[in-house]
């Protein structure tokens, strides 16, 4: 039912669309004139003007084309103001192109269904009617209506036709909407221009931080660990001081000693858990988060889908403490009982969702600690984290990372029997 | 007592071979890495074995993952896993057979050489010897779901040195108190729990776990 009526609206969509190419050549012969006007002076003021009149038609155009295929278009730098820069910018030419070609390639892709239909409507609805009037000369495609037998033909082809037309139309739709991104979405050069600054940011922001976290280690090893060796060893000096004039006190002191390195080992294996959780670079991903789950409070469902082998353990760790972070905050905050965690690899992107039955209300811009630090973690692999909270619950937190999984490894054993 | 040993450090290794034999155990293989220790498993037939988790090749999980192998084997075969680091899958992964005889400790722990041969002579006797980390990241999961909020002070502390797996007679020693209070002492906590009390030494801790776990 849900599919026959989206069949329906894509029908309609293709007779806007269609509608839409017609006009289209108005636009771009308004920049034509202006261009053509230029050298005796009057294209100069007419130029902007028709130039982001066409704007406004591709931008909605690239709109709709995104929202058909479900993948964003980049539009083009924003339309310069004077003339002179506008004649150099790349996406007011491909605005133009898209303009002229547009009604033909565009406008004859979504022609096809809708002739279909209309010709269909014809055998169906008109045939009937008409042949009686029309006569010998009255042919429906190749069925020539002559009869009531050949008229019946006729409104089952054209019944047929209509079929036809409804099926193929979100097809089409789908398909003018790939031409129109691949029209319209921004010059290459743009799109390198946009991603190297992209990329400097992430780096950028991946050294500041790897540099956080080497101080931490560092701050971590210089107050725990190391002092409580040092302080080790000087309670040991103490000890065999007083080895032969009090071996009571020695004793006692050698007590404490074991119990500093007791406290020493604790710090650092705090350390190395922060750093890289051992069971994390034993197992992988799946396995560490599945740990995770066993260490939280609340009652956590692990659905892992993932491929044999490893990815890069650079993911693996990102994906695992932003794990780490959803799940401490939905035992923090949301009040949540239960957590369904799933793990999952399709299309080479690693995919992990965080879903918890608390009150909501979770907004990743206001907390500035821990989501922003996930987020900017993942930034760093082009990796994102959307968080759906509404008020009231329940909270649903994905992140998704690009990646392919490594072939497999000796150390991966999930499958072993 | 016949104990196979996986330790891939040489003074480690050293030290737990000499412990041991003062202890009056026989250490049959001492070996360092996982093609050895399957071998030795296989043909020493230990009465225990005592297995770091890490293990040459991988430095991965290779000790635990031949330990489970070999149990499959062999059920019911006595480990005792030692680890830099105790993880509550591991933990599960050793408890799921649900046949006893497993330890899993704390390599820190080696250093309480009575407590460390205690926990061998444990597993060896098909006892299950759980590190008192696990024990308490258990304890606190219970707490936090209300499992254990009935429970007096000290029968808390009964129910942790249960969980670990020492006997009565070891929680008597530790509380100093006498064996019949402790024995009054889990008789209520199994009653509080809503825990089928049982004679056998090692089901007693796995319903401990098992509720704590819930």
């Amino acid at each position: 039912m849900g599919r026959g009526r989206g069949a329906w609206i894509a029908l309609g969509r293709c007779q806007l669309r269609s509608l839409d190419a017609l006009v289209l050549p108005l636009f771009g012969g308004l920049v034509v004139a202006a261009l053509l006007l230029l050298p005796v002076g009057l294209g100069f003021p007419l130029l902007p003007p028709a130039a982001a009149a066409l704007r406004r038609r591709s931008d909605r155009q690239r709109a709709r084309a995104a929202d058909r295929s479900g993948l964003p278009v980049s539009p083009p730098e924003p339309l310069p103001r004077t003339t002179r820069a506008i004649l150099g910018d790349e996406g007011f030419w491909r605005d133009v192109r898209w303009a002229w070609c547009e009604p033909l390639t565009g406008g004859l892709l979504v022609a096809v269904p809708l002739s279909l239909f209309w010709y269909g409507v014809f055998g169906v609805l008109v045939q009937p009617f008409v042949w009686r009037l029309l006569g010998d000369e009255n042919w429906y495609a190749f069925v020539p209506v002559r009869s009531t037998a050949t008229m019946l033909a006729a409104l089952l082809l054209g019944a047929g036709f209509l079929a036809s037309a409804v099926a193929l139309a979100p097809r089409t739709l789908a398909g003018h909407a790939r031409w129109t991104r691949w029209a319209l979405s921004a010059p290459y050069t743009t799109e390198l221009v946009r991603r190297i600054d992209h990329l400097t940011g992430t780096r950028a922001d991946a050294l500041d931080v790897q540099a956080a976290e080497l101080r931490r280690i560092e701050r971590d090893l210089h107050d725990g660990a190391q002092a409580r060796l040092v302080a080790l060893g000087m309670t040991l000096e103490e000890a065999t001081r007083l080895l032969d004039s009090d071996p009571a006190a020695a004793r006692a002191l050698l007590v404490e000693v074991r119990s500093v390195s007791e406290r020493a080992l604790q710090d650092l294996r705090e350390l190395v858990h922060g750093i890289l959780p051992p069971v994390l670079a034993d197992r992988g991903l799946g396995d560490a988060v599945r740990s995770l789950a066993l260490d939280s409070f609340l009652d956590v469902d692990v659905d892992v889908a993932l491929p044999p082998g490893r990815f890069p353990a650079a993911v693996e760790s990102a994906a695992y403490f932003a794990v780490a972070e959803l799940l401490a905050n939905a035992a923090k905050h949301s009040g949540a009982r239960e957590v369904r965690i799933g793990l999952g690899h399709r299309d080479d992107v690693l995919r992990v969702s965080v879903a918890d039955d608390g009150r909501g209300g979770a907004e990743a811009s206001r907390d500035t600690g821990g989501l922003a630090g996930v987020r900017r973690r993942l930034l760093a692999f082009d990796g994102t984290l959307a968080l759906h909270s509404p008020p009231g619950g329940p909270t649903l937190a994905t992140l998704e990372i690009p990646c392919a999984s490594s072939s497999p490894k000796t150390s991966s054993c999930s499958g072993t029997g | 007592m016949r104990v196979v040993l996986a330790e891939d450090l040489f003074l480690l290794r050293d030290g737990l071979t000499r412990t041991l034999q003062e202890h009056g155990c026989e250490v049959v293989a001492a070996v360092d890495n996982h093609p050895a220790l399957v071998r030795a498993l296989r043909e020493e037939r230990p009465d225990v074995a005592v297995i770091d988790v890490r293990l040459p090749p991988g430095f991965t999980d290779e000790g635990l993952r031949a330990a489970l192998d070999a149990r499959r084997e062999r059920p019911g075969l006595p480990v005792l896993i030692l680890s830099q680091y105790v993880d509550q899958l591991y933990a599960q992964e050793l408890l799921a057979g649900g046949e006893g005889a497993v330890g899993y400790l704390l390599k820190d722990r080696v250093t309480h050489t009575a407590q460390f041969v205690d926990a061998v002579r444990t597993v060896a006797a098909g006892g299950t010897v759980l590190d008192p980390q696990v024990v308490a990241r258990l304890l606190a999961r219970g707490d936090a779901r209300g499992n254990t909020a009935q429970l007096t002070p000290r029968e808390h502390e009964v129910l942790r040195l249960m969980a670990e797996g020492r006997s009565n007679a070891a929680i008597a020693h530790t509380l100093h108190v006498s064996e019949s209070a402790v024995a009054k002492h889990t008789a209520s906590i199994f009653a509080k729990l809503r825990i089928e009390p049982s004679a056998d030494d090692n089901r007693r801790v796995l319903a401990v776990l098992a509720h704590l776990r819930r």
